[in-house]
Protein backbone atom coordinates (compact mmCIF):
# COMPACT_ATOMS: atom_id res chain seq x y z
CA UNK A 1 0.00 0.00 0.00
CA UNK A 2 1.31 3.50 -0.90
CA UNK A 3 1.97 5.76 1.90
CA UNK A 4 -0.26 8.85 1.62
CA UNK A 5 0.94 11.82 2.54
CA UNK A 6 0.01 12.20 6.22
CA UNK A 7 -1.94 14.36 7.86
CA UNK A 8 -1.60 15.48 11.83
CA UNK A 9 -4.87 15.17 13.22
CA UNK A 10 -4.98 17.08 16.63
CA UNK A 11 -6.08 15.30 20.27
CA UNK A 12 -9.47 17.51 19.45
CA UNK A 13 -10.31 14.51 17.20
CA UNK A 14 -8.87 11.64 19.15
CA UNK A 15 -11.10 13.17 22.44
CA UNK A 16 -13.87 13.87 20.43
CA UNK A 17 -16.68 11.00 21.56
CA UNK A 18 -14.07 9.59 23.28
CA UNK A 19 -15.82 10.16 26.53
CA UNK A 20 -17.56 6.64 26.77
CA UNK A 21 -14.53 4.35 26.01
CA UNK A 22 -12.27 6.12 27.91
CA UNK A 23 -10.33 3.21 30.46
CA UNK A 24 -11.10 4.84 33.94
CA UNK A 25 -9.57 1.70 36.13
CA UNK A 26 -7.08 4.21 37.24
CA UNK A 27 -9.11 6.71 38.74
CA UNK A 28 -11.27 4.35 40.62
CA UNK A 29 -7.73 3.84 43.06
CA UNK A 30 -7.75 7.26 44.09
CA UNK A 31 -10.49 6.70 46.83
CA UNK A 32 -9.82 3.19 48.40
CA UNK A 33 -9.22 3.36 51.75
CA UNK A 34 -5.58 1.82 51.12
CA UNK A 35 -4.20 4.80 49.07
CA UNK A 36 -5.06 7.03 52.82
CA UNK A 37 -3.36 4.69 54.91
CA UNK A 38 -0.33 4.19 52.54
CA UNK A 39 0.07 8.03 52.06
CA UNK A 40 0.38 8.27 56.01
CA UNK A 41 2.62 5.23 55.82
CA UNK A 42 5.19 7.22 54.14
CA UNK A 43 5.50 10.49 55.67
CA UNK A 44 9.14 11.09 56.58
CA UNK A 45 10.22 10.39 59.95
CA UNK A 46 12.16 14.00 60.32
CA UNK A 47 8.86 15.89 60.29
CA UNK A 48 7.74 15.59 63.71
CA UNK A 49 6.36 18.93 63.67
CA UNK A 50 3.77 17.05 61.23
CA UNK A 51 3.77 13.90 63.06
CA UNK A 52 2.41 16.15 66.39
CA UNK A 53 -0.37 18.10 64.01
CA UNK A 54 -1.31 15.09 63.04
CA UNK A 55 -1.86 13.20 65.90
CA UNK A 56 -4.06 15.88 67.78
CA UNK A 57 -6.30 16.00 64.48
CA UNK A 58 -6.61 12.36 63.79
CA UNK A 59 -10.20 12.85 66.26
CA UNK A 60 -11.13 14.85 63.03
CA UNK A 61 -11.07 11.95 61.00
CA UNK A 62 -8.30 10.26 58.74
CA UNK A 63 -8.97 12.18 55.56
CA UNK A 64 -8.66 15.42 57.61
CA UNK A 65 -5.56 14.87 58.91
CA UNK A 66 -3.91 13.50 55.95
CA UNK A 67 -4.58 17.21 54.17
CA UNK A 68 -3.13 18.66 56.91
CA UNK A 69 -0.03 16.84 56.59
CA UNK A 70 0.10 17.41 53.09
CA UNK A 71 -0.32 21.37 53.65
CA UNK A 72 2.62 21.31 56.58
CA UNK A 73 4.50 18.89 54.47
CA UNK A 74 4.64 21.84 51.75
CA UNK A 75 4.93 24.34 53.90
CA UNK A 76 8.25 22.92 55.65
CA UNK A 77 10.05 21.81 52.74
CA UNK A 78 9.58 23.73 49.58
CA UNK A 79 10.95 26.69 49.50
CA UNK A 80 8.43 28.96 47.70
CA UNK A 81 5.31 29.97 50.06
CA UNK A 82 1.65 28.45 49.61
CA UNK A 83 -0.01 31.98 48.05
CA UNK A 84 -3.46 30.04 48.80
CA UNK A 85 -3.80 27.83 51.44
CA UNK A 86 -6.31 26.00 49.05
CA UNK A 87 -5.85 22.51 50.64
CA UNK A 88 -7.31 21.17 47.27
CA UNK A 89 -4.84 22.92 44.94
CA UNK A 90 -1.64 21.11 45.98
CA UNK A 91 1.12 21.32 43.47
CA UNK A 92 1.52 17.83 43.46
CA UNK A 93 2.60 15.82 40.49
CA UNK A 94 0.79 12.74 39.26
CA UNK A 95 2.41 9.75 37.90
CA UNK A 96 2.36 9.69 34.76
CA UNK A 97 4.33 12.94 34.49
CA UNK A 98 7.78 11.06 35.73
CA UNK A 99 6.66 7.73 34.31
CA UNK A 100 10.08 6.20 33.06
CA UNK A 101 8.89 4.46 30.07
CA UNK A 102 9.21 5.92 26.46
CA UNK A 103 5.04 6.59 26.20
CA UNK A 104 3.37 10.14 25.30
CA UNK A 105 0.25 10.39 27.78
CA UNK A 106 -2.77 12.40 27.32
CA UNK A 107 -6.07 14.28 28.65
CA UNK A 108 -3.75 14.21 32.63
CA UNK A 109 -2.91 10.18 32.38
CA UNK A 110 -5.88 9.06 30.57
CA UNK A 111 -4.73 7.97 27.40
CA UNK A 112 -1.67 6.10 27.16
CA UNK A 113 0.34 5.84 23.80
CA UNK A 114 3.97 4.83 22.20
CA UNK A 115 6.23 7.51 21.10
CA UNK A 116 5.73 7.27 17.74
CA UNK A 117 2.18 7.96 17.00
CA UNK A 118 2.57 8.96 12.84
CA UNK A 119 1.56 5.47 11.70
CA UNK A 120 -1.72 5.68 14.10
CA UNK A 121 -3.06 8.58 12.78
CA UNK A 122 -2.20 7.39 8.72
CA UNK A 123 -4.59 4.49 10.31
CA UNK A 124 -7.45 6.60 10.88
CA UNK A 125 -6.74 8.83 8.20
CA UNK A 126 -7.30 5.49 5.56
CA UNK A 127 -10.53 4.51 7.85
CA UNK A 128 -12.49 7.76 8.06
CA UNK A 129 -11.18 8.92 4.18
CA UNK A 130 -12.26 4.88 2.97
CA UNK A 131 -15.27 5.31 4.99
CA UNK A 132 -16.05 8.94 4.09
CA UNK A 133 -16.47 8.16 0.98
CA UNK A 134 -18.20 5.57 0.83
CA UNK A 135 -21.05 6.70 2.56
CA UNK A 136 -21.42 9.81 0.44
CA UNK A 137 -21.19 8.34 -3.17
CA UNK A 138 -22.23 4.77 -2.30
CA UNK A 139 -24.62 4.74 0.31
CA UNK A 140 -27.46 7.15 -1.41
CA UNK A 141 -27.47 5.11 -4.75
CA UNK A 142 -27.85 1.83 -2.95
CA UNK A 143 -29.79 2.73 -0.26
CA UNK A 144 -32.26 3.65 -2.96
CA UNK A 145 -31.49 1.26 -5.29
CA UNK A 146 -31.23 -2.00 -2.40
CA UNK A 147 -31.80 -1.23 0.61
CA UNK A 148 -31.50 1.37 3.53
CA UNK A 149 -30.14 -1.34 5.72
CA UNK A 150 -26.29 -0.91 3.93
CA UNK A 151 -25.40 1.97 5.10
CA UNK A 152 -26.97 1.36 8.84
CA UNK A 153 -24.89 -1.73 9.02
CA UNK A 154 -21.93 -0.12 7.44
CA UNK A 155 -22.46 2.55 9.94
CA UNK A 156 -22.30 0.08 12.67
CA UNK A 157 -19.27 -1.57 11.43
CA UNK A 158 -17.87 1.86 10.87
CA UNK A 159 -18.50 3.08 14.57
CA UNK A 160 -17.47 -0.61 15.95
CA UNK A 161 -14.04 -0.27 14.44
CA UNK A 162 -13.53 2.95 15.28
CA UNK A 163 -14.21 2.12 18.97
CA UNK A 164 -12.06 -0.61 19.13
CA UNK A 165 -9.06 1.28 17.21
CA UNK A 166 -9.08 4.21 20.18
CA UNK A 167 -9.92 1.45 23.11
CA UNK A 168 -6.68 -0.58 21.92
CA UNK A 169 -4.58 2.29 20.97
CA UNK A 170 -5.04 4.55 24.33
CA UNK A 171 -4.99 1.83 26.44
CA UNK A 172 -2.21 0.73 28.71
CA UNK A 173 -1.19 -3.12 27.08
CA UNK A 174 -0.38 -4.16 30.65
CA UNK A 175 3.01 -2.64 31.90
CA UNK A 176 5.06 -3.65 34.86
CA UNK A 177 5.62 -1.09 36.64
CA UNK A 178 9.41 -1.21 37.58
CA UNK A 179 11.29 -2.23 40.74
CA UNK A 180 11.27 -0.14 43.67
CA UNK A 181 15.14 0.68 44.63
CA UNK A 182 14.35 -1.57 47.71
CA UNK A 183 13.20 -4.76 45.83
CA UNK A 184 16.12 -4.28 43.13
CA UNK A 185 18.33 -4.29 46.08
CA UNK A 186 16.60 -7.33 47.53
CA UNK A 187 17.06 -9.19 44.20
CA UNK A 188 20.51 -8.45 44.15
CA UNK A 189 21.63 -9.54 47.10
CA UNK A 190 19.76 -12.92 46.41
CA UNK A 191 21.73 -13.48 43.06
CA UNK A 192 25.19 -12.67 44.86
CA UNK A 193 24.13 -15.05 46.85
CA UNK A 194 23.66 -17.68 44.49
CA UNK A 195 26.56 -16.47 42.06
CA UNK A 196 28.96 -16.05 45.03
CA UNK A 197 32.08 -13.61 44.48
CA UNK A 198 33.97 -15.97 41.44
CA UNK A 199 36.43 -13.87 39.83
CA UNK A 200 34.99 -14.61 35.96
CA UNK A 201 31.45 -13.48 34.73
CA UNK A 202 28.58 -16.26 35.55
CA UNK A 203 25.93 -16.61 32.81
CA UNK A 204 22.98 -13.75 32.69
CA UNK A 205 20.30 -14.05 34.75
CA UNK A 206 17.90 -16.49 34.81
CA UNK A 207 15.57 -18.36 36.95
CA UNK A 208 13.95 -21.63 35.72
CA UNK A 209 10.44 -22.54 36.62
CA UNK A 210 8.20 -25.50 35.67
CA UNK A 211 4.61 -24.69 34.67
CA UNK A 212 2.62 -27.66 33.66
CA UNK A 213 5.37 -29.96 32.99
CA UNK A 214 7.25 -27.34 31.07
CA UNK A 215 10.28 -25.88 32.09
CA UNK A 216 10.14 -22.10 31.47
CA UNK A 217 12.96 -19.47 31.84
CA UNK A 218 12.51 -16.11 33.36
CA UNK A 219 14.93 -13.64 32.39
CA UNK A 220 16.10 -10.80 34.82
CA UNK A 221 15.10 -7.54 32.64
CA UNK A 222 18.16 -5.05 33.70
CA UNK A 223 16.05 -1.80 32.59
CA UNK A 224 12.86 -2.72 35.06
CA UNK A 225 15.28 -4.54 37.23
CA UNK A 226 12.78 -7.45 37.59
CA UNK A 227 12.29 -11.17 36.49
CA UNK A 228 10.20 -11.27 33.78
CA UNK A 229 6.50 -13.24 34.20
CA UNK A 230 6.34 -15.75 32.25
CA UNK A 231 5.40 -14.46 28.82
CA UNK A 232 5.95 -10.65 29.50
CA UNK A 233 8.55 -9.20 27.61
CA UNK A 234 10.76 -6.11 27.22
CA UNK A 235 9.52 -3.57 24.68
CA UNK A 236 12.65 -1.95 23.49
CA UNK A 237 10.63 0.80 21.22
CA UNK A 238 8.37 1.84 24.54
CA UNK A 239 11.00 0.65 27.45
CA UNK A 240 8.97 -1.09 29.47
CA UNK A 241 8.06 -4.67 30.10
CA UNK A 242 4.40 -5.56 29.65
CA UNK A 243 2.73 -8.74 30.46
CA UNK A 244 1.73 -10.96 27.83
CA UNK A 245 3.46 -9.07 25.31
CA UNK A 246 2.34 -10.16 22.19
CA UNK A 247 3.98 -7.33 19.71
CA UNK A 248 4.09 -3.32 19.07
CA UNK A 249 2.11 -2.48 16.75
CA UNK A 250 2.84 0.71 15.02
CA UNK A 251 -0.68 0.62 13.18
CA UNK A 252 -2.50 0.80 16.25
CA UNK A 253 0.36 3.28 18.38
CA UNK A 254 0.90 1.00 20.97
CA UNK A 255 2.29 -2.53 22.20
CA UNK A 256 -0.43 -5.31 22.01
CA UNK A 257 -0.67 -6.60 25.35
CA UNK A 258 -2.48 -8.31 28.16
CA UNK A 259 -4.98 -5.49 28.59
CA UNK A 260 -5.70 -4.50 25.24
CA UNK A 261 -5.42 -7.78 22.85
CA UNK A 262 -8.88 -8.32 22.60
CA UNK A 263 -9.94 -5.04 21.80
CA UNK A 264 -7.04 -5.49 18.86
CA UNK A 265 -8.52 -8.91 17.70
CA UNK A 266 -11.86 -7.28 17.70
CA UNK A 267 -10.53 -4.51 15.76
CA UNK A 268 -8.96 -6.53 13.05
CA UNK A 269 -11.84 -8.46 13.01
CA UNK A 270 -14.19 -5.46 12.74
CA UNK A 271 -11.96 -3.96 10.16
CA UNK A 272 -11.83 -7.47 7.73
CA UNK A 273 -15.63 -7.42 8.16
CA UNK A 274 -15.64 -3.53 7.29
CA UNK A 275 -13.43 -3.75 4.36
CA UNK A 276 -15.00 -6.82 2.75
CA UNK A 277 -18.43 -5.04 3.23
CA UNK A 278 -17.16 -1.53 1.63
CA UNK A 279 -15.42 -3.87 -1.07
CA UNK A 280 -18.54 -5.91 -1.99
CA UNK A 281 -20.89 -3.17 -2.14
CA UNK A 282 -18.76 -0.63 -3.96
CA UNK A 283 -18.62 -3.19 -6.98
CA UNK A 284 -22.05 -3.52 -6.63
CA UNK A 285 -22.34 -0.09 -6.73
CA UNK A 286 -20.50 0.08 -10.10
CA UNK A 287 -22.20 -3.53 -11.55
CA UNK A 288 -25.84 -1.92 -10.84
CA UNK A 289 -24.69 1.12 -12.55
CA UNK A 290 -22.94 -0.67 -15.34
CA UNK A 291 -26.42 -2.59 -15.93
CA UNK A 292 -28.25 0.59 -16.20
CA UNK A 293 -26.10 3.26 -18.13
CA UNK A 294 -23.44 0.86 -19.74
CA UNK A 295 -20.00 0.32 -18.02
CA UNK A 296 -17.97 3.59 -18.88
CA UNK A 297 -20.62 5.92 -18.07
CA UNK A 298 -20.58 4.15 -15.07
CA UNK A 299 -16.97 5.03 -14.45
CA UNK A 300 -17.85 8.41 -16.06
CA UNK A 301 -20.30 9.72 -13.51
CA UNK A 302 -18.50 8.73 -10.20
CA UNK A 303 -15.63 11.47 -9.89
CA UNK A 304 -12.26 11.59 -10.78
CA UNK A 305 -12.33 7.59 -11.41
CA UNK A 306 -12.56 7.44 -7.66
CA UNK A 307 -14.17 3.59 -7.85
CA UNK A 308 -10.72 2.16 -8.99
CA UNK A 309 -8.97 3.55 -6.46
CA UNK A 310 -11.34 2.68 -3.68
CA UNK A 311 -11.61 -0.79 -4.73
CA UNK A 312 -7.91 -1.20 -4.89
CA UNK A 313 -7.01 -0.01 -1.57
CA UNK A 314 -9.62 -2.23 -0.19
CA UNK A 315 -8.44 -5.20 -2.25
CA UNK A 316 -5.36 -4.70 -0.82
CA UNK A 317 -6.51 -4.05 2.36
CA UNK A 318 -9.01 -6.84 2.37
CA UNK A 319 -5.39 -9.82 1.97
CA UNK A 320 -3.78 -8.31 4.22
CA UNK A 321 -5.88 -7.53 7.09
CA UNK A 322 -8.13 -10.87 6.30
CA UNK A 323 -4.72 -12.76 6.77
CA UNK A 324 -3.74 -11.44 10.01
CA UNK A 325 -7.61 -11.81 11.32
CA UNK A 326 -6.92 -15.62 10.57
CA UNK A 327 -3.39 -15.47 11.82
CA UNK A 328 -4.67 -13.61 15.19
CA UNK A 329 -7.71 -16.29 15.35
CA UNK A 330 -5.39 -19.26 15.11
CA UNK A 331 -3.25 -17.53 17.78
CA UNK A 332 -6.13 -17.22 20.27
CA UNK A 333 -7.62 -21.07 19.79
CA UNK A 334 -4.06 -22.24 20.59
CA UNK A 335 -3.67 -19.39 23.17
CA UNK A 336 -0.05 -18.00 21.73
CA UNK A 337 1.23 -14.74 21.66
CA UNK A 338 2.64 -13.57 18.58
CA UNK A 339 6.10 -13.25 20.16
CA UNK A 340 5.88 -17.14 21.11
CA UNK A 341 5.33 -17.94 17.72
CA UNK A 342 7.81 -16.30 15.81
CA UNK A 343 9.87 -17.71 18.12
CA UNK A 344 8.59 -20.93 18.08
CA UNK A 345 8.79 -21.39 21.78
CA UNK A 346 5.97 -24.21 21.23
CA UNK A 347 6.12 -25.61 18.70
CA UNK A 348 6.79 -29.32 18.49
CA UNK A 349 10.25 -28.85 16.45
CA UNK A 350 11.31 -28.03 19.48
CA UNK A 351 11.42 -31.42 20.56
CA UNK A 352 8.80 -34.18 20.95
CA UNK A 353 7.91 -33.27 24.29
CA UNK A 354 7.61 -29.21 23.41
CA UNK A 355 3.91 -28.34 24.40
CA UNK A 356 2.05 -24.77 25.11
CA UNK A 357 1.85 -25.05 29.01
CA UNK A 358 -0.45 -22.18 28.83
CA UNK A 359 -3.20 -23.84 26.77
CA UNK A 360 -6.08 -24.97 28.15
CA UNK A 361 -6.67 -28.16 25.73
CA UNK A 362 -9.39 -26.99 23.76
CA UNK A 363 -10.25 -23.73 21.43
CA UNK A 364 -13.24 -22.64 22.56
CA UNK A 365 -11.66 -22.66 25.93
CA UNK A 366 -8.45 -20.99 24.89
CA UNK A 367 -10.83 -18.14 22.64
CA UNK A 368 -13.21 -17.24 25.82
CA UNK A 369 -10.10 -16.97 28.22
CA UNK A 370 -8.57 -14.71 25.59
CA UNK A 371 -11.69 -12.86 24.27
CA UNK A 372 -14.03 -12.80 27.61
CA UNK A 373 -11.92 -13.81 30.65
CA UNK A 374 -11.14 -11.23 33.31
CA UNK A 375 -9.97 -7.89 32.17
CA UNK A 376 -7.39 -6.88 34.56
CA UNK A 377 -6.65 -3.33 35.84
CA UNK A 378 -3.90 -1.46 35.02
CA UNK A 379 -0.62 -1.47 37.54
CA UNK A 380 0.69 1.67 36.70
CA UNK A 381 -2.25 3.82 38.37
CA UNK A 382 -1.20 6.73 35.48
CA UNK A 383 -3.06 9.37 37.72
CA UNK A 384 -2.16 8.35 41.32
CA UNK A 385 -0.27 11.37 42.62
CA UNK A 386 3.39 10.84 43.77
CA UNK A 387 3.56 9.88 47.23
CA UNK A 388 6.35 11.56 49.83
CA UNK A 389 9.45 9.81 50.21
CA UNK A 390 9.60 6.10 51.72
CA UNK A 391 12.03 6.40 54.63
CA UNK A 392 15.23 4.13 52.07
CA UNK A 393 16.58 2.02 54.23
CA UNK A 394 19.35 0.99 51.30
CA UNK A 395 21.74 3.36 50.21
CA UNK A 396 21.80 4.38 46.65
CA UNK A 397 23.19 1.26 44.46
CA UNK A 398 26.72 2.34 43.79
CA UNK A 399 28.65 -0.45 45.27
CA UNK A 400 26.73 -3.50 43.55
CA UNK A 401 28.43 -5.34 41.16
CA UNK A 402 27.38 -6.28 38.13
CA UNK A 403 27.68 -10.13 38.01
CA UNK A 404 26.67 -11.02 34.52
CA UNK A 405 25.70 -8.10 32.81
CA UNK A 406 27.22 -7.95 29.61
CA UNK A 407 29.50 -4.97 28.95
CA UNK A 408 26.87 -2.27 27.21
CA UNK A 409 24.52 -3.42 30.26
CA UNK A 410 26.40 -2.67 32.89
CA UNK A 411 27.47 0.94 31.19
CA UNK A 412 23.82 1.42 31.19
CA UNK A 413 23.05 -0.10 34.35
CA UNK A 414 26.59 2.58 35.60
CA UNK A 415 25.00 5.21 33.48
CA UNK A 416 21.86 5.00 35.19
CA UNK A 417 23.04 5.08 38.77
CA UNK A 418 25.29 8.17 38.09
CA UNK A 419 22.70 10.65 37.02
CA UNK A 420 21.27 12.62 39.88
CA UNK A 421 18.38 10.62 40.84
CA UNK A 422 17.02 6.53 39.44
CA UNK A 423 14.24 6.54 37.46
CA UNK A 424 11.65 7.56 40.27
CA UNK A 425 9.94 4.29 41.26
CA UNK A 426 5.94 4.69 41.36
CA UNK A 427 5.18 4.19 44.82
CA UNK A 428 7.86 6.78 46.25
CA UNK A 429 8.23 10.14 45.06
CA UNK A 430 10.51 12.07 42.93
CA UNK A 431 13.03 13.24 45.21
CA UNK A 432 14.19 15.71 42.74
CA UNK A 433 10.73 17.51 43.35
CA UNK A 434 11.45 18.31 46.61
CA UNK A 435 15.39 18.98 46.59
CA UNK B 1 -10.01 4.54 63.98
CA UNK B 2 -8.10 3.92 67.19
CA UNK B 3 -6.25 1.11 65.62
CA UNK B 4 -5.07 3.39 62.66
CA UNK B 5 -3.69 5.67 65.77
CA UNK B 6 -1.24 2.96 66.75
CA UNK B 7 0.02 2.53 63.46
CA UNK B 8 0.23 6.16 62.75
CA UNK B 9 2.36 6.13 65.76
CA UNK B 10 4.71 3.13 64.88
CA UNK B 11 5.19 4.17 61.34
CA UNK B 12 6.19 7.80 62.71
CA UNK B 13 8.37 6.94 65.15
CA UNK B 14 9.76 3.36 64.58
CA UNK B 15 12.51 2.91 62.30
CA UNK B 16 12.63 0.19 59.47
CA UNK B 17 15.03 -2.48 60.32
CA UNK B 18 14.41 -4.25 57.48
CA UNK B 19 12.03 -5.39 53.89
CA UNK B 20 10.98 -8.55 53.14
CA UNK B 21 10.09 -9.45 49.82
CA UNK B 22 7.37 -12.17 48.87
CA UNK B 23 7.88 -13.27 45.28
CA UNK B 24 5.41 -14.57 42.74
CA UNK B 25 4.90 -17.92 42.19
CA UNK B 26 4.85 -19.48 38.91
CA UNK B 27 4.10 -22.76 39.15
CA UNK B 28 0.79 -22.67 37.81
CA UNK B 29 0.69 -20.05 35.38
CA UNK B 30 0.65 -16.50 34.66
CA UNK B 31 -2.29 -16.36 37.61
CA UNK B 32 -1.16 -14.14 39.95
CA UNK B 33 0.51 -16.26 43.17
CA UNK B 34 2.83 -15.30 46.00
CA UNK B 35 5.43 -18.05 47.56
CA UNK B 36 4.31 -19.52 50.90
CA UNK B 37 7.67 -20.31 51.96
CA UNK B 38 8.24 -18.39 55.16
CA UNK B 39 11.03 -16.09 55.02
CA UNK B 40 13.88 -17.01 57.85
CA UNK B 41 14.03 -13.02 58.64
CA UNK B 42 10.17 -13.25 60.36
CA UNK B 43 10.87 -16.53 62.26
CA UNK B 44 11.44 -14.25 65.39
CA UNK B 45 8.75 -12.16 64.94
CA UNK B 46 5.65 -13.95 63.91
CA UNK B 47 4.24 -17.09 63.78
CA UNK B 48 5.07 -19.56 60.51
CA UNK B 49 1.12 -20.81 60.26
CA UNK B 50 -0.13 -17.43 60.91
CA UNK B 51 1.99 -15.88 58.11
CA UNK B 52 1.27 -18.85 55.69
CA UNK B 53 -2.25 -18.54 56.19
CA UNK B 54 -2.06 -14.87 55.12
CA UNK B 55 -0.43 -15.63 52.36
CA UNK B 56 -2.57 -18.36 51.32
CA UNK B 57 -5.59 -16.56 51.42
CA UNK B 58 -4.22 -13.70 49.51
CA UNK B 59 -3.82 -16.32 47.18
CA UNK B 60 -7.04 -17.63 47.24
CA UNK B 61 -8.27 -14.24 46.48
CA UNK B 62 -6.26 -13.23 43.59
CA UNK B 63 -7.50 -16.88 41.85
CA UNK B 64 -10.74 -15.85 42.41
CA UNK B 65 -10.16 -12.50 40.63
CA UNK B 66 -8.50 -14.10 37.67
CA UNK B 67 -10.95 -17.04 37.69
CA UNK B 68 -12.66 -17.89 34.23
CA UNK B 69 -15.90 -18.84 35.10
CA UNK B 70 -19.76 -17.63 33.84
CA UNK B 71 -19.61 -14.50 35.92
CA UNK B 72 -16.64 -13.79 34.10
CA UNK B 73 -17.76 -14.66 30.17
CA UNK B 74 -21.09 -13.25 31.21
CA UNK B 75 -19.48 -9.95 31.94
CA UNK B 76 -16.64 -9.82 29.36
CA UNK B 77 -20.04 -10.80 26.74
CA UNK B 78 -22.10 -7.70 27.72
CA UNK B 79 -18.95 -5.55 28.04
CA UNK B 80 -18.07 -6.14 24.29
CA UNK B 81 -21.75 -5.74 23.45
CA UNK B 82 -22.02 -2.21 25.24
CA UNK B 83 -18.83 -1.49 23.73
CA UNK B 84 -17.12 -1.45 27.57
CA UNK B 85 -18.94 1.89 28.24
CA UNK B 86 -20.92 -0.70 30.98
CA UNK B 87 -17.83 -0.29 33.47
CA UNK B 88 -18.83 3.16 33.61
CA UNK B 89 -21.08 2.43 35.55
CA UNK B 90 -19.88 -0.16 37.19
CA UNK B 91 -16.71 -2.09 38.20
CA UNK B 92 -15.22 -4.98 36.94
CA UNK B 93 -15.36 -8.35 38.67
CA UNK B 94 -11.23 -8.29 39.14
CA UNK B 95 -11.91 -4.62 41.09
CA UNK B 96 -14.50 -5.89 43.08
CA UNK B 97 -12.18 -8.48 44.51
CA UNK B 98 -9.29 -6.02 44.96
CA UNK B 99 -10.79 -3.94 47.10
CA UNK B 100 -11.71 -6.87 49.25
CA UNK B 101 -7.87 -8.14 49.21
CA UNK B 102 -7.44 -3.92 50.01
CA UNK B 103 -9.70 -4.82 52.94
CA UNK B 104 -8.11 -8.14 54.05
CA UNK B 105 -4.84 -6.74 54.17
CA UNK B 106 -5.49 -3.65 56.38
CA UNK B 107 -7.49 -5.77 58.48
CA UNK B 108 -4.36 -8.29 59.09
CA UNK B 109 -2.23 -5.07 59.56
CA UNK B 110 -4.39 -3.71 62.71
CA UNK B 111 -4.45 -7.11 64.06
CA UNK B 112 -1.93 -9.17 63.71
CA UNK B 113 0.87 -7.86 62.07
CA UNK B 114 1.12 -4.52 63.34
CA UNK B 115 1.15 -5.66 67.09
CA UNK B 116 4.35 -7.35 66.14
CA UNK B 117 5.74 -4.40 64.58
CA UNK B 118 5.14 -5.68 60.88
CA UNK B 119 3.38 -3.89 57.95
CA UNK B 120 2.27 -5.53 54.62
CA UNK B 121 2.23 -3.12 51.67
CA UNK B 122 -0.77 -4.33 49.36
CA UNK B 123 0.54 -6.03 46.22
CA UNK B 124 -1.28 -4.14 43.69
CA UNK B 125 0.54 -1.43 44.70
CA UNK B 126 4.16 -2.52 44.00
CA UNK B 127 2.27 -3.93 40.68
CA UNK B 128 1.43 -7.38 41.74
CA UNK B 129 5.22 -8.45 42.01
CA UNK B 130 5.86 -8.76 45.58
CA UNK B 131 4.30 -8.75 49.17
CA UNK B 132 6.10 -6.47 50.67
CA UNK B 133 6.71 -6.91 54.61
CA UNK B 134 8.63 -3.98 56.27
CA UNK B 135 10.02 -4.73 59.66
CA UNK B 136 10.11 -2.14 62.07
CA UNK B 137 12.50 -1.94 64.59
CA UNK B 138 11.27 -3.18 68.20
CA UNK B 139 12.35 -0.34 70.68
CA UNK B 140 9.58 2.25 69.30
CA UNK B 141 6.18 0.28 69.59
CA UNK B 142 4.15 2.11 71.70
CA UNK B 143 1.54 -0.11 72.01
Amino acid sequence: MDVVAERRLGPSLATAGLGTLLPLTANRRDDSPTRRLSFEAHLPRDLSSCGDLNQQLMHLGGSESMRECEYSQISTRSSTPMETPYKKRTPKKRKWESFPGRNKFYCNGRIMMAKQTGVFYLTLVLILVTCGLFFTFDCPFLALQLTPAIPVIGGALFLFVLGTLLRTSFSDPGVLPRATPDEAADLERQIDVANGSSGYRPPPRTKEVVINGQTVKLKYCFTCKIFRPPRASHCSLCDNCVERFDHHCPWVGNCVGRRNYRFFYMFILSLSFLTIFIFAFVITHIILRSHQNGFLSALKDSPARYPFTHVVVCFFSVWSIVGLSGFHTYLISSNQTTNEDIKGSWSSKRGKDNYNPYSYGNIFTNCCAALCGPLPPSLIDRRGFIQSDTPQLTPPTNGITMYGATQSQQSHMVSEIETERPPPPLSSSSRAASQ
Amino acid sequence: MAETHSLQDMRQQAAIAAKVFIQRDYTNGTVCQFQTKFPSELETRIDKQQFEETVRTLNNLYAEAEKLGSQSYIEGCLACLTAYTIFLCMETHYEKVLKKIAKYIQEQNDKIYAPRGLLLTDPIERGLRVIEVTIFEERSLTR
